[in-house]
């Protein structure tokens, strides 16, 4: 893809290489230094593949203490560092700088306590979201944010990206799930915020770091709530005609007071993708499928699948069927889970955009992206999670054919601005990253910039964590210490007093 | 200017920016007020002006099918709540109201910024979390002067840091709200309340872990030990020891929940079910700490630490102190009434024996608050992280000085 403008490389720190690896080496022993071209291959993009860099060398430290050993060694001799989970990043956020090392989080891979009473687990960052619920589950019990990489994901990453997934709207987001962290900044200080209590007094730094993309800290050690599983759980598949009506219905069955565990919803295109690909039984003769999860106690469920059915009937609903096995619920999901590579079977290529909107503006965004299709003359599928607005457009093309990858990414950047019109957000649960970096202005003034990059200031005053992501320019932390409201300046304030 | 006291009460944007530029220009530390009922929580804010936001109010937005609501920061709680419940909506989140147990005379609640400040939360705090798990955007006037937004009106959103919730709990010494919103969710048709009655501290917390843990989808657990019981609902729960865990919801599955578990809790004695009525009454007081609306300034804390470390704090407490204590969140939420002396180190040495947590000096006198550290203090690397923080957005310390820390 059109590449990134990263930071300019520091040539002192290229010219220094082989002596940072061998000080490198006296932190971190044996295998956890990483040097060679080949095997560094491994680490040089991350889930937005179109992006490579490798890195200056990659460090897979084991304990807190290298961790806070590496960094301060890299603090100290001015040297850049991007943290990496898992690596499955969507927006690029773990993508590799070349004057950078490469701290790689995956031999911290130990469920280190599992607390029944209190209901937590503690874990080491590497451990995987679903490894979280495997290893709870014995129990009943089960970790909620379920980010669709959840079989490869990296807790620590989650936090990083503040993940969600199709159960936010009712169970909430990473940083809803998280109750403490172990975390070390740049100058190797470690810092543990949180635990098995809630909601610590002074400046809420848990939830600071949770969605700062690797730019504040190192995350070592996480606590996060486990819950018990709900008794049941069923699902509906529902289609209607238009778009408009299957989006009427999540409104009115939110209106009438109704929470589900999931509402998804899939457009003709994504539609026919996943039943060529996973035959889950989709009707394709409908413009919209919702997929409606309701869980709980038996006795509600019944009751509210009932409720929606009729809400359903009241819109329009053309097919509906509720599944009556487990088996059967995991046929009806099987399909949108397989959404993403499903639409990857009918075009060579397709990019995954990642907007919020509010609800209600659907109908508008869809006709808007019609627009747009027509005009960058690309396809697109649209998979919806409806019950928080959080919508993925999958822009189908050919990256073989000259300029119509350029055009899959204007189309996208299109996209991502009509969702900031209409009240919406540029990213729901991907991440800024490097991908929707420099789009950062459609959504925030000059002064919103300037007071994130000061946060920014006061843990990692010398941009050497993870540069080149989120912000579209780094400015000195010198610079954005200047005031300026000086005395006498002001005109006097117009204001009601006593 | 500086000469005397002054008192800005902006009406708009606008004029909460220039009152706060006004500060900032004349390096004059400023206090920031919304009805004044938290007023007394925290050590003495060193400023002689005020900024006033109760006239800085009114919903912008409200949505019920979207689930969100705007409101300005001064907006009153009270008819933020009204306006909610009329669309059969509320904030779940419970937000406590401080004024009988601080001895307010204030006739309003609490401003929605305050609530956001404050980062208050109530007795369904473990199924529904706090304030900050509910705020989905702010705008706000920073120190510097400086108009700045985060956040949006949507669920889901990982656009750049996430200041609202960064902000929240700050009490007003980062940044002064001008705008928050907030997801706002139904309120549950129907609610009723288990008893379980004559459990020793220690038992109930085994009884809450277990109610908790089940898929009984209990949304609070809370143990009124004898001593504080009969203070509740006019004295109508039963004699001895009160354990109680709410269950809400649609009535049909609030029914077969109470059944469930109380089949799975009745080998821990007689288990009896509070009405609606009842049980709403029940859990107002347990979140507004009735037992302990005296009228007096003895020393009151609000302490947080594991669900099972609770009792264990209180049983090696009593030992060296007069106290009196109910607990909320399965355990882990305690409110802890002095009987003499505060014992500031002797709580927060516990707290650090049993694995850590925190305590929060909500009512002492002006004497007591201008020594003891109101607020848990924060270990030095995260102390210094603060301060560093505090400095970003407001460099001259003009924003509620010394409320939340000596330096901050």
């Amino acid at each position: 893809m059109t590449s990134p403008k990263m930071p300019d490389p520091d040539g002192k720190v290229l010219k220094r290489r082989a002596a940072i690896v061998a000080d490198l080496r006296d932190i971190v022993a044996g295998e956890g230094v990483v040097d060679t071209t080949n095997e560094m291959r491994a680490f040089e993009t991350d889930g937005l593949t179109a992006y490579r860099q490798l890195p200056l060398v990659v460090v897979l430290p084991q304990t807190v203490r290298e961790v806070s050993r590496v960094l301060r060694y890299c603090h100290k001799n001015g040297i850049r560092v991007v943290p990496r989970g898992s690596g499955t990043s969507l927006s690029g956020g773990a993508l590799p700088l070349e004057d950078a090392v490469l701290l790689v989080m995956s031999r911290f891979n130990r469920v280190l306590d599992i607390d029944y009473e209190n209901r937590v687990a503690v874990v080491q960052p590497g451990v995987t979201n679903l490894g979280i619920t495997d290893a709870v589950s014995g129990r009943g019990f089960y970790y909620a944010p379920d980010p669709s990489s959840q079989i490869a994901c990296s807790i620590g990453g989650n936090v990083a990206e503040n993940a969600g997934g199709v159960h936010c709207l009712k169970y909430g987001l990473t940083t809803n799930n998280v109750l403490g962290i172990e975390m070390v900044l740049i100058d190797g200080e470690i810092i543990r915020l949180g635990g098995r209590h809630l909601d610590s007094p002074g400046y809420d730094i848990l939830g600071l770091m949770t969605g700062s993309e690797g730019l504040l800290g190192v995350v070592t050690e996480v606590t996060v709530r486990i819950l018990q599983k709900p008794e049941t759980a069923r699902a509906m598949l529902v289609g209607f005609p238009t778009s408009e009506a299957a989006g009427q219905c999540v409104a009115d069955i939110i209106g009438a007071g109704i929470i589900p565990g999931g509402i998804e919803m899939m457009d003709r295109l994504s539609i026919k993708a996943a039943e060529d690909f996973v035959h889950a039984g989709y009707p394709l003769d409908v413009e919209a499928l919702l997929i409606v999860e309701l869980d709980g106690p038996e006795a509600e469920v019944d009751h509210l699948i009932r409720e929606v059915q009729r809400i359903a009937g009241d819109n329009g609903a053309t097919m509906s069927r509720v599944s009556n096995s487990e088996e059967e619920r995991q046929t009806f999901w099987a399909g949108r889970k397989a959404a993403f590579p499903a639409v990857g079977r009918i075009s060579p290529d397709y990019y995954c955009m990642d907007g919020t909107i509010p609800r209600k503006k659907l109908p508008e965004v869809l006709a808007g992206m019609r627009t747009l299709s027509e005009k960058h003359g690309l396809a697109v599928a649209n998979v919806f999670h409806a019950g928080d607005g959080n919508l993925h457009p999958l822009i189908l093309y050919d990256a073989n054919r000259p300029g119509e990858l350029e055009r899959a990414e204007e189309f996208g950047n299109d996209i991502l601005r009509l969702c900031v019109e209409v009240g919406g957000v540029l990213t729901g649960e991907h991440g800024v990253g490097v991908e929707k970096r420099d789009l950062m202005p459609a959504m925030f003034n000059k002064q919103d910039l300037d007071q994130q990059i000061r946060v920014k200031c006061a843990f990692d005053s010398q941009h050497l964590l993870n540069p080149g992501k989120m912000f579209p320019e780094l400015h000195r932390c010198a610079e954005m210490g200047r005031m300026h409201i000086s005395r006498g300046q002001m005109p006097f304030p117009d204001i009601p007093r006593f | 200017m500086t000469d005397t006291s002054q008192t800005f009460r902006p009406e708009n944007e606008d004029q909460l920016r220039d009152a706060v530029a006004w500060a900032v220009s004349e390096e004059a530390p400023v206090e920031i007020l919304g009805h004044g009922s938290k007023r007394t929580i925290g050590n003495p804010c060193k400023a002689a002006h005020r900024i006033d936001m109760s006239a800085l109010s009114g919903v912008t937005l409200y949505e019920p099918e979207e689930l969100v609501l705007t409101a300005r920061a001064g907006t009153a709680l009270d008819e933020i709540e009204a306006l909610l419940a009329e669309n059969g909506q509320e904030l779940q989140f419970e937000p406590l109201d401080y004024r009988a147990l601080l001895g307010s005379n204030e006739r309003e609640r609490g401003t929605l910024g305050a609530v956001l400040s404050a980062n208050l939360s109530g007795p369904r705090r473990l199924k529904s979390g706090a304030a900050r798990d509910h705020v989905l955007g702010i705008r706000a006037v920073t120190g510097r002067g400086d108009v700045i937004k985060s956040g949006g009106r949507v669920v889901k959103n990982v656009t750049g840091y996430d200041l609202s919730r960064g902000l929240s709990g700050s009490w007003g010494t980062l940044a002064v709200f001008s705008e928050v919103t907030f997801k706002v969710l139904p309120r549950a048709g129907t609610e009723t309340t288990l008893v379980v009655s004559g459990l020793n501290d220690a038992d109930a917390a085994h009884v809450m872990a277990e109610a908790m843990g089940s898929n009984a989808e209990a949304s609070s657990a809370a143990h009124l030990p004898e001593s504080v019981r009969g203070r509740f609902v006019d004295g109508a729960l039963a004699g001895g020891p009160a354990t109680v865990l709410r269950l809400e919801g649609v009535p049909q599955s609030v029914e077969y929940r109470a059944a469930n578990l109380t089949r799975m809790l009745d080998a821990y004695g007689d288990i009896v079910p509070l009405d609606q009525d009842m049980s709403r009454a029940l859990w107002r007081e347990i979140r507004d700490v009735k037992p302990f609306c005296d009228g007096t300034e003895r020393a009151v804390w609000r302490v947080s630490v594991a669900p099972d470390a609770g009792h264990q704090l209180v049983a090696g407490l009593r030992l060296r102190a007069g106290v009196d204590a109910y607990y909320d969140w399965q355990g882990g939420l305690l409110w802890l009434r002095m009987e003499a002396d505060p014992e500031a180190d002797l709580i927060r040495k516990g707290i650090k024996a049993l694995g850590g947590g925190h305590a929060t000096l909500v009512r002492a006198g002006d004497a007591v608050r201008a020594e003891v550290p109101v607020f848990e203090p924060a270990d030095p690397a995260l102390a210094a992280l603060n301060r560093r923080l505090k400095e970003q957005f407001d460099p001259q310390f003009i924003l509620n000085p010394g409320r939340l820390a000596a330096d901050l």
